[in-house]
């Protein structure tokens, strides 16, 4: 009797040491699952979601707080992985929160900046390069897009610039078939 | 726009039906030829209503019609359907079992090549269920009929359900081999003797032993033109002769031989017309062997344990239903990938 | 192995398709030379890789082979002078691309005198591979069969490659092209040459052509040259693509190159005859790549191959061959299981363009309404990849783009040989080829999205650190002035802040009023500079709710930057709402001068 009492004990206090040890030795930082819904989201660390950046709507998302139609940048694509990922239903874009646009970068024009430094305060991503008073400069390719500098700026010399497209960068469009014979090429006209 | 390749070396769809259609014809003249003309009626029934019915549903699927009525696929549905079941059947079992094949099977489902089933397989299943009694009236060949009856008999027969004066029912149709075999031998005579019967001739059924030849030409013909490839009909053949040849070495009292299943029923129709089917069918070279195969024995199975004569349609239905999956799991190897 | 390949032997792969030659009508002349057209516009990438940088200024005088930009980063070529003569624009010009945009272009107007730049022989033999490999670095030799891919590359000697067989891909599968015959037909001596520099480069020691069976003459000349080398000529059948690197290597070898590694990587190079010439050129003579053979056929009057000069514009090449028959509609680039149409005649010969074909509906018949598909598996008997085209396709169309990937769709080597037999007529490479771009554009977007999520954390513990920092700071000197009020007073200090709050509060007005004022004048003088056009109503509705957008979310109090305090902000809004102010002042008063131009017009 007694023995099975050390027996259990005995069981339960290695269980117990092996249990600790794995959750030291296995540790999770964090939510798997807000990393997982972070890995989605565009990253553009723009706010439109309502959240000071993509961190924390995933988070929010992953406590039930926020939905998953906030994310403009991430377009309906991103919307329906949300979806596919917490086995919800698919809805479209809240409008509240803005429309898609075409990506863009910000440019600084060089005449009109006074280096006040207050846009790079505001980049999520430290995408601006610049000192006091003297001219900033935006790293068009770490640029998100998020057009969180554009209201700070005092002289409102920060735009938006839609990415041009290029031959580098540009897509095969999706077949589309003409039922007529194709015009003829106008150059050759 | 850039289209690249330029050029195209490719028989167009409309081609490739018209052919299959064209492969048909041999056993067709058989078939008249042997049983009477019948089944030119009952064909040009099932070609008018499929042609009508798709037509329809195009239309109100809101489809262009002539691109789609001009690939011939309807045409061929018809006529498979119409080839596989009895042509002195009245005129209207053809046309509901069309009608099901192009609206249900076919267009509900999206129209060509969008089609799960076999269509005509899926026409010729409803008319089983629900027409069992007409299904197996079939009539019998020419020479072996009490009473032969002329193509206007015929005709008669099948839009009136009239018969000449005198003449019973019985002394037109028939049953069919398969059928033949397994009434009697619940009745406990074994093969030998079954097979005495004048509707036996040396391979199968007496007449529908030519037409299930005349099928064999024309699907040799399709196969030489590349529009079937031959793992379907090898591997529907082979196992049927593989399974059959087991149970018939075994216990040949019991069972029959391997060359009267081939020869048999709609074995050369299924071999080389029904399953070659694309749409509903795997394209895997090494699925279209599994998928003939297990349609093979699963027919067998029918025939000889089933409580229906032929299995065919039965077993195609069912085998289009794991196409996905034999598709998915037999994956050719791609070039440069481990073997 | 070699052994059964000197029997002739030969490893058919899965599919291919035998469409029509059409070589005929272009072998009936020799290769032709061009007189000099007016002018040569050279794009800066001709080549897989980075763009090279720009060694030339507009209106400087050129010689003949001379660097007009070098190679930038490992993966880049060099592009040449083709003839002497002055740069006369550096700017964006249509390019030979299936897109038809515009890339950067330098334009050289040829002084018709053609003097070469000072150049010579190198003495390959008994020079150490490395410098030789290196030198060829500047040489703009890219690889001439239509990759592009940079020779230099290939040739690397960083001793991780063992190649030990070279192959020399002159099947020339695809309908129409005839450089590669032409160039074998009459230069065959050059090849061989040529082969002698990269077998010694390589250290390869087998070396095969492979050859279709369909190019007689060229089989001849190649045999001739080669009887006293054992450099082996491979006759292969004509299917197409067998000139697909990876299906010749098969062909002539029985090996798969796995689908992950470079052909180099299992021991094998492949150089197509062009490059084979070109390295020739450079090495033997000291001439960089500045010309290349083009097949101009199709819908011309006398089909031909000539000699072309790189960055002579299409039309000078039409012209040549006696011009287009009247019912020419557009130009092809390549040959027509895998070109593309030009997006203009006037775009230039580059280092791709191995064929142009002038197209006419009686050629090349617009497609047919496509059916759908039957999936009767033509086309993955077609595939000499032996991938699943029809599942391929379904997927494309859909949208479903893992599972295309995990079909292989990137082994796809966008023959179109799938396409070539489709009863169906499906455009199916096309489906390929958007489903790719869009699975690399995503791929690329996730890699940004990781960047900047690396690039935000990074910023957010940084904002943290320097809030500790500060707040021990604050604590330290909380410290020391709490000893110090025991000395002295405080209200000095103090003062000294406001001073200084007040003495930066002045600056940043006083530039945003010389920003303003810098505005206005570029304003007045009427040309706006583009980004700083007066904000219109919705742009400024834009900016309110990007605004509150921020105060609603707490931006503007987590990025209130560390030196910064409250006070200094408003001192800022202030400053803004004055410079808003004025510059609305400005352009009512813009405005209203405008108005009464009008009145005063009217």
């Amino acid at each position: 009797m007694l023995i099975a009492l050390y027996i259990m004990l005995g069981l339960a206090l290695a269980l117990g040491v092996l249990l600790g040890y794995a959750a030291l030795k296995f540790k999770v930082e964090g939510d798997p699952l807000i990393a997982r819904i972070d890995a989605i989201l565009p990253q553009t660390q723009c706010g439109q979601c309502g959240f000071p950046g993509c961190k924390p709507y995933a988070t929010a998302i992953a406590k039930g707080e926020a939905d998953i139609n906030q994310c403009p940048p991430g377009g309906d694509a991103g919307v329906h992985a949300l979806a596919d990922l917490l086995g919800v239903e698919y809805k479209p874009l809240n409008a509240e929160h803005g429309q898609p646009k075409p990506k863009s970068v910000a440019f600084i024009d060089e005449n009109t900046c006074i280096g006040c430094t207050l846009c790079i305060q505001a980049c999520p991503v430290d995408a601006i390069l610049g000192a006091s008073k003297h001219m900033h400069t935006i790293i068009a390719s770490e640029c998100t897009g998020c057009e969180l500098c554009i209201a700070p700026c005092p002289v409102d010399c920060i735009t938006m610039q839609p990415i041009a497209e290029t031959p580098d960068n540009w897509k095969w469009k999706y077949p589309i078939i003409p039922i007529q014979a194709v015009a003829l090429d106008s150059n050759l006209r | 726009m850039n289209r690249s390749p330029y050029i195209s070396g490719a028989p167009s769809v409309s081609t490739i039906m018209l052919k299959v259609l064209l492969a048909l014809v041999p056993a067709i003249i058989t078939y008249a030829y042997l049983f009477g003309g019948g089944i030119l009626i009952t064909l040009t029934l099932a070609t008018i209503t499929a042609l009508l019915a798709e037509a329809l549903m195009l239309k109100a699927r809101g489809r262009p019609i002539q691109p789609f009525l001009s690939d011939y696929s309807a045409v061929i549905t018809a006529w498979l359907l119409a080839l596989a079941i009895p042509p002195l059947a009245p005129w209207w079992l053809i046309v509901v079992g069309t009608l099901f094949a192009i609206v249900i099977a076919k267009q509900l489902y999206g129209g060509l090549g969008y089609n799960m089933f076999n269509p005509a397989m899926v026409g010729y299943a409803v008319l089983l269920i629900s027409f069992p009694v007409l299904m197996t009236k079939w009539p019998a060949a020419l020479d072996i009929a009490q009473t032969k009856l002329s193509f206007a008999q015929q005709f008669q027969f099948i839009f009136n359900g009239l018969l000449p004066q005198n003449v019973q029912i019985d002394a037109v149709t028939s049953a069919t081999p398969l059928d033949y075999v397994k009434t009697q031998l619940t009745l406990r005579h074994d093969i030998a003797s079954i097979i005495q019967a004048p509707l036996f001739g040396t391979l199968g059924g007496k007449g529908s032993e030519y037409v299930a030849i005349a099928y064999l030409l024309g699907g040799l013909y399709l196969w030489q033109q590349k529009i079937i490839s031959w793992h379907l009909p090898f591997g529907f053949l082979g196992a049927l002769a593989l399974i059959s040849s087991l149970f018939w070495l075994v216990d040949a009292t019991h069972y029959t031989s391997p060359v009267f299943h081939l020869f048999s029923g709609a074995s050369m129709l299924c071999a080389f017309f029904i399953i070659t089917d694309p749409i509903s069918g795997p394209t895997t070279p090494k699925g279209k062997l599994y998928f003939a195969a297990a349609i093979a024995v699963i027919t067998y199975l029918i025939r000889v344990f089933g409580g229906f004569p032929d299995g065919v349609a039965f077993a195609v239905i069912f085998m289009n239903i794991c196409v996905p999956l034999i598709d998915a799991l037999t994956q050719p190897r791609v070039f440069g990938h481990q073997k | 192995m070699n052994a059964l390949v000197s029997l002739g032997k030969i490893f058919r792969f899965h599919g291919g398709v035998h469409p029509p030659e059409n070589k005929t009508q272009s072998t009936q002349l020799p290769i032709g030379q061009l007189p000099m057209p007016d002018t040569l516009v050279l794009p800066l990438r001709q080549h897989v890789g980075n763009i090279p940088k720009i060694k030339v200024q507009v209106g400087e005088h050129v010689l003949k082979g001379q660097l007009l930009a070098e190679p930038e980063g490992m993966v880049s070529a060099a592009v040449h002078a083709p003839t002497s003569g002055t740069i006369s624009a550096i700017a964006d010009a249509v390019i030979p691309h299936p897109s038809g945009l515009p890339d950067h272009c330098i334009t050289l107007t040829p002084d018709g005198k053609d003097t070469w730049i000072a150049h010579q022989a190198q003495d390959w033999r008994h020079a150490d591979r490395k410098t030789l490999v290196d030198s060829l670095r500047n040489s703009g030799i890219v690889g001439l069969g239509g990759a592009t891919f940079p020779t230099q590359i290939k040739l690397r000697t960083d001793g991780k490659s063992n190649v030990d067989t070279l192959i020399i891909n002159a099947a020339e599968c695809e309908p129409y092209i005839t450089c590669d015959d032409a160039l074998m037909r009459e230069r065959a001596e050059d090849i061989v040459k040529g082969i002698a520099i990269a077998q010694y480069l390589l250290g390869a020691s087998h070396v095969y052509i492979g050859i279709e069976d369909n190019k007689p003459q060229a089989i001849q000349a190649m045999q001739l040259a080669t009887k006293d080398s054992a450099i082996q000529v491979v006759v292969v059948p004509t299917l197409y693509p067998s000139g697909d690197a990876r299906r010749l290597v098969h062909l002539i070898l029985g090996e798969e190159i796995p689908h992950d590694k470079r052909a180099t990587q299992v021991g094998i190079q492949v150089f197509n005859v062009g490059t084979i010439v070109a390295l020739h050129r450079f090495f033997d003579h000291g001439e960089p790549c500045v010309n290349r053979i083009v097949t101009v056929t199709g819908n011309v009057q006398t089909p031909q191959n000539f000699e072309v000069l790189f960055g002579t514009p299409i039309t000078h090449l039409i012209s040549a061959a006696g011009g287009k028959k009247p019912d020419t509609t557009h130009y092809i680039m390549g040959g027509p299981m895998m070109g593309f149409d030009l997006p203009s005649e006037r775009v230039p010969i580059t280092k791709a363009a191995n064929c142009i074909i002038a197209a006419s509906p009686n050629l090349f018949a617009p497609p047919p309404q496509p059916m759908p598909c039957i999936r009767c598996a033509r086309c993955a008997d077609a595939c000499p990849v032996n991938l699943q085209p029809q599942e391929l396709y379904w997927f494309s169309k859909s949208d479903n783009f893992e599972k295309a990937r995990d079909y292989n769709l990137f082994d796809c080597i966008e023959c179109g040989a799938c396409s070539y037999v489709c009863p169906s007529n499906i455009p199916l490479v096309q489906y390929y080829r958007y489903a790719k771009s869009e699975i690399i554009a995503s791929d690329k977007a996730k890699e940004a999205a990781d960047i900047a999520r690396e690039r935000n954390e990074a910023r957010l513990a940084r904002i943290e650190r320097e809030k500790l920092e500060r707040a021990q700071k604050h604590a330290e000197r909380a410290q020391a002035g709490k000893a110090d009020l025991a000395k002295t007073e405080s209200a000095p200090k103090e003062t000294a802040a406001t001073n200084a709050d007040d003495a930066k509060k002045a600056a940043i007005a006083a530039a945003i009023a010389r920003a303003k004022a810098q505005k206005l004048a570029a304003q007045q003088a009427g040309e706006l500079p583009k980004n700083t056009a007066p904000t219109n109503a919705t742009m400024q509705q834009e900016i309110a709710e990007i605004d509150a957008r921020r105060a609603t979310v707490g931006l503007t109090e987590t990025e209130a930057p560390s030196g910064v305090d409250t006070e200094k902000q408003d001192k800022i809004a202030a400053a803004i709402a004055r410079a808003k102010a004025q510059k609305a002042a400005a352009e009512a008063a813009k405005e209203k001068s405008a108005h009464a131009e009008t009145l005063k017009k009217d």
